[in-house]
């Protein structure tokens, strides 16, 4: 019983972390309809500008996210003006094509800049806490509420400010949003830059507990998709549903049954539920 | 302009590298030496793999000055005479080919090696999967192919006449972690249980399958054996499922980034068993300890050599001045396995008395190079039927005080093993 409450416990912490690296792939997805390949390769971008901060600058990654967030969302926006916008009433392929080479122009720009080698944070006090009796390392609690935090303030964003129900609007109708007077190429763009934000802060409190290498992106794409579909397209608080079901399955049924097929499980959850319910957990019919 | 193809790359670099390689025996010919004994060498000399290939580069041109030149104070094979002294003093001297770490590569760079420069015999080539199509250019020519550094169990499992490994095999790995177990039990321990926890692909699910054989034919309980795909995101369901099974000790294969994770799980669950063993050595990568810092202490892994048995062994610390004083830097374990199978090349050459390849075969099959000869914690050299050399083994190395200390066999040992480790709180 004390290993199911363990597994559970550390599972609700791994899906609030998996759930802010779905965050911003939720919001693209959804205000855009752009299936962002090179998600992933932001998140590990950001590690890197995180841990080259601390290891030559000294600074704290906990301290980090003022300076790599807003370059991040700088990023995101500069990415949507070169390259995104251009695809935007594309055929499917040509979006798939346009992120998938994306992902490797930016993984392969990290293999030329920093190598194939692997680095992580390590400091000295680094401690766990106990949380609800089970023993949960610091960094990580500080990356799950972070996590909380961050859905919170993106949903409040997007409900009492002007500027969020236009990114609202824009995302449900296009061309009415257009009539209305809303610059809907300017949403998109913020939709990239906060995406691209939000990715970059799952990186910034990632790295404490996990290391960066170029391709450290392939373990966080998958899962990151698997959220979004399970949670709900179009909603991103989906994404936080999605992102702690698979947390939980995988560390429930992975350390109940065999942790060599916890991703089998995630997996067949995903499968599941696009043939019972296409839409989601919290999605809506009819989108 | 002419469009570069492969085979007109393949000839220029060839051409290059066989010009560098030329250079120093040319002003020997100068000098009125008879023509010198050819040895092939095919590793990754470029690509990812190229400072790798450096490494054994400077490792096998060392061992081909020691036998060329006289050191009458080292008591290596050959080394106290200048020349190979059966065949009148010729010298040694090695063509270079480049795998560029691709085993079609490997293959034709062998070929040519054979075939233009005129190898007598050859060495290579770091990866098994090089090694294996490699040697199979020589054996298809009937030319002796020794590998002193590739450690798939496959690669003398093939039936091949001309093909001879003097280093250790994965399987010799594993067996090693558990002869030292037997060891502590003879110590006191009371060790039973093991845990194995491996990437699933085939270094790790190889390694895995091989020491849950190894743990059963001894006698000892399986309690968890976890694989997962790598990267992994996290390890946690696997470690806790692992700690539920209370193992006595862990044996991983696992990649560096894996190996990293592994580690801080292992501290945020405040456990660690008695020891954790690990395959492919990622604790004796610098990253992985400036990763983890002070929470990397007291993993083990097997090395097929470490500098530190220099302390036992005082051969080794004069080889290695040797090699710090041509090449900068201290000799790796890659280093010092392809130094080893340089001279045992050397030593079968030299015994055959003549350049025919089936003279240099039968003298390998005849090689008997004592342990106190050799770099090497091994007692000697000797192929069995397959061609593998019969005393190949290797050390467990322990993190301790943030260094490498061989901890085992206790013979060579540097350092005292820390086993059980202690626990988080007391480190």
């Amino acid at each position: 019983m004390e290993l199911v409450w363990q597994a559970a416990v550390s599972g609700v912490v791994l899906g609030l972390v998996y759930a802010l690296v779905a965050l911003g792939l939720s919001l693209i997805w959804g205000v855009m309809d752009v299936v962002n390949l090179a998600h992933a390769e932001y998140l590990m971008l950001a590690m890197y500008a995180t841990y080259w901060l601390w290891a030559l600058g000294r600074l704290d990654p906990a301290l980090a996210f003022p300076v790599v967030v807003p370059v991040f969302f700088g990023l995101g926006w500069l990415t949507h003006q070169a390259l995104i916008c251009r695809i935007v009433r594309a055929p499917l392929a040509a979006q798939i094509f346009a992120t998938f080479g994306l992902l490797f122009v930016l993984r392969y720009s990290a293999f030329a800049a920093f190598g194939p080698n692997v680095y992580g944070v390590w400091r000295t006090g680094e401690g766990t806490v106990t949380v609800l009796g089970v023993s949960v390392a610091a960094s990580k609690v500080v990356a799950a509420g972070v996590s909380l935090a961050a859905f919170g303030l993106l949903a409040a964003f997007l409900r009492y400010t002007k500027t969020g129900k236009a990114l609202q609007a824009a995302a449900q109708n296009r061309d009415v949003a257009l009539a209305l007077g809303i610059p809907v190429d300017r949403m998109y763009a913020l939709s990239w830059g906060i995406g691209v934000a939000s990715v970059a802060l799952a990186g910034v409190f990632l790295i404490p507990f996990y290391q960066v290498s170029p391709t450290i992106g392939d373990a966080f794409l998958l899962l990151a998709f698997a959220s979004v579909v399970l949670g709900g397209f179009g909603r991103v608080d989906g994404a936080l549903v999605g992102g702690l079901s698979i947390g939980l399955l995988e560390n429930l049924l992975g350390t109940l049954v065999s942790p060599t097929f916890k991703f089998l499980f995630v997996f067949a959850a995903f499968v599941a539920m696009l043939l019972v319910r296409p839409q989601g957990l919290l999605g809506d019919v009819g989108r | 302009m002419g469009r570069m193809t492969r085979r007109r790359f393949l000839q220029y670099s060839g051409a290059a590298l066989a010009s560098l390689a030329l250079g120093d025996p040319l002003s020997r010919w100068a000098v009125g030496q008879e023509a010198p004994v050819t040895v092939g060498a095919v590793y990754p000399l470029t690509g990812a793999l190229a400072r790798i290939g450096a490494a054994i580069r400077n490792a096998i041109e060392l061992a081909v000055e020691i036998v060329n030149n006289p050191y009458p104070d080292l008591n290596l094979p050959l080394a106290r005479t200048a020349g190979l002294p059966r065949l009148g003093g010729r010298r040694l001297r090695v063509v270079w080919g480049d795998s560029r770490g691709d085993p079609a590569t490997g293959r034709a760079e062998a070929e040519r090696l054979i075939e233009r420069e005129g190898a007598v015999a050859l060495i290579g080539s770091y990866q098994s999967a090089v090694t294996a199509t490699a040697s199979l250019a020589a054996e298809a020519r009937g030319i002796p192919f020794l590998n002193p550094e590739s450690s798939s169990p496959r690669l003398t499992e093939r039936g091949f006449k001309w093909f001879f490994r003097t280093g250790p095999h994965d399987i010799t790995f594993t067996r090693i972690m558990f002869d030292m177990v037997e060891d502590l039990k003879r110590r006191g321990h009371r060790i039973s249980r093991v845990a194995i926890l491996a990437e699933d692909s085939e270094f790790g699910a190889t390694a895995a399958g091989v020491a849950k054989g190894f743990a059963q034919s001894r006698g000892y309980t399986v309690a968890a054996m976890e694989l997962y795909t790598s990267p992994p995101s996290s390890l946690t369901a696997e470690l806790l499922r692992i700690r539920a099974a209370a193992p006595d000790f862990v044996i991983g294969a696992n990649y560096l980034v894996d190996a990293i994770l592994i580690t801080r799980t292992l501290k945020e669950m405040r456990w660690f068993p008695q020891g954790f063993m690990v395959h492919a050595g990622f604790t004796t990568v610098p990253d992985y300890l400036n990763a983890v810092g002070r929470d990397g202490y007291y993993f083990l892994a097997r090395a097929p050599w470490a500098l530190g048995i220099a302390r036992r062994k005082p051969l080794v610390a004069r080889v290695n001045e040797l090699y710090r004083r041509k090449h900068g830097a201290d000799m790796d374990e890659v280093a010092a396995r392809a130094f080893t199978g340089m001279l045992t090349l050397a030593d079968a050459i030299n015994r055959a008395g003549s350049t025919a390849p089936a003279a240099i075969q039968k003298a390998l099959r005849e090689t008997n190079i004592p342990g106190a000869q050799l770099i090497m914690p091994w007692q000697g050299i000797q192929f069995d039927d397959k061609g593998q050399n019969r005393y190949a083994t290797g050390v467990m190395v322990q993190i301790l005080d943030g260094e490498y200390k061989v901890v085992w066999p206790f013979e060579v040992a540097e350092a005292e093993l820390a086993w059980p480790a202690p626990p988080w709180d007391r480190r």
